[in-house]
């Protein structure tokens, strides 16, 4: 839903990351989604057509990396991946857990001519 | 040609929700983000934080909507200082919105500052405002399942706010189940069971309130 406000962010960042860098084309954006921003893909590359029209980034595909959620057990150090917001540690059932991946929306790297 | 730029896409927004940040703390200004879905009960917990707190604390509103002064109107009864932050569309509240919004309230006046997000379970989350505390509240008539609908929130909530609580003989909401989920996902929110009818668990939240402030 807030993809509009994400994707004018994300165009934004890639425009001046590619001045700094004093390229003339964006090719590719390789973005980093983790599934609990919530963010919908389809949505990022409907709002990237429009918002980089007329920009050098115009026409670059966007290549979506996702991070499933991943949990560390507070009481027996296990790392596991959330399935549908079981929270509770497979291992020894200890309900305190960190959040160790899963909320990522950064933009890792621009391929760029 | 590759560059590597590992920058999170909100960075802009965090960099204004910094400032925002460093202005509150400059004035002494202790900031609240509340946060629940449409009809959860943002305006009367607001309005029932005023009526405790105002002669202990002096208190400031930032009401944020879609459209209309509905809740600023209200707002303004309680005689307390209001701004109200229309978005036109966008789904929640950003930095950018609630830094003029702070240009706009007698910051020397007040030492608590209440901000009021747009109604939404889902975006207000990613968008950091400058607030000291997120709380989120859930009424009672939503349903325990919504934590594991949305998590984003749940996790990252300093204070968690069940409303609603006169209508627990009426809906189907499981309190033990919920409060097995959260202290899963997040162990370090406060959670209050309030109702802003009977008033029942006003005086703890308030009190909550009131002494994050000095922390």
């Amino acid at each position: 839903m807030h993809e509009l406000a994400v994707t004018q962010s994300m165009v934004n960042l890639v425009l001046e990351e590619a001045r700094k860098g004093n390229a003339s084309k964006v090719k590719k954006i390789n973005l980093v989604l983790g599934e609990l921003s919530g963010v919908v893909g389809d949505c990022v590359q409907f709002y990237f057509s429009l918002m980089s029209k007329d920009t050098i980034a115009e026409g670059a595909t966007i290549s979506f990396s996702t991070v499933s959620t991943q949990a560390r057990c507070r009481q027996c150090t296990k790392v596991f991946e959330v399935k549908e917001s079981d929270w509770i540690c497979p291992e020894c059932h200890g309900v305190s857990v960190e959040l160790v991946a899963g909320n990522e929306l950064f933009v890792e790297s621009i391929e760029v001519e | 040609m590759e560059i590597k730029v590992l920058k999170d896409i909100l960075s802009a927004n965090d960099q204004t929700a910094g400032r925002n940040r460093a202005l509150l703390d400059l004035k002494e200004v202790t900031a609240f983000n509340i946060m629940s879905s449409p009809g959860s009960g943002k305006t009367s917990l607001i309005l029932e934080t005023i009526r405790v707190l105002k002669k202990q604390v002096r208190i400031g509103v930032i009401e944020g909507d879609i459209a209309s002064t509905i809740d600023a109107q209200k707002v303004v009864q309680e005689k307390v200082p209001v701004v109200q932050i229309n978005t036109g569309g966008e789904c929640h509240l950003e930095a950018g919105q609630v830094g003029r919004a702070l240009e706009s309230l007698p910051l020397d006046k007040i030492d608590l500052l209440l901000i009021e997000n747009v109604g939404n379970l889902v975006c207000p989350g990613e968008f950091r405002l400058g607030e000291h505390k997120k709380v989120l509240i859930l009424s009672v008539p939503e349903g325990d399942d919504k934590i594991h609908k949305y998590p984003l929130l749940f996790s990252i909530a300093d204070a968690i706010v069940i409303s609603k609580t006169d209508l627990l003989p009426y809906a189907r909401f499981d309190i033990p189940g919920f409060l097995k989920a959260l202290k899963g996902m997040n162990r370090r929110a406060k959670i209050f069971q309030v109702s802003c009818t009977t008033r029942e668990g006003i005086g703890e939240w308030a009190e909550w309130v009131r002494s994050s402030m000095s922390e």
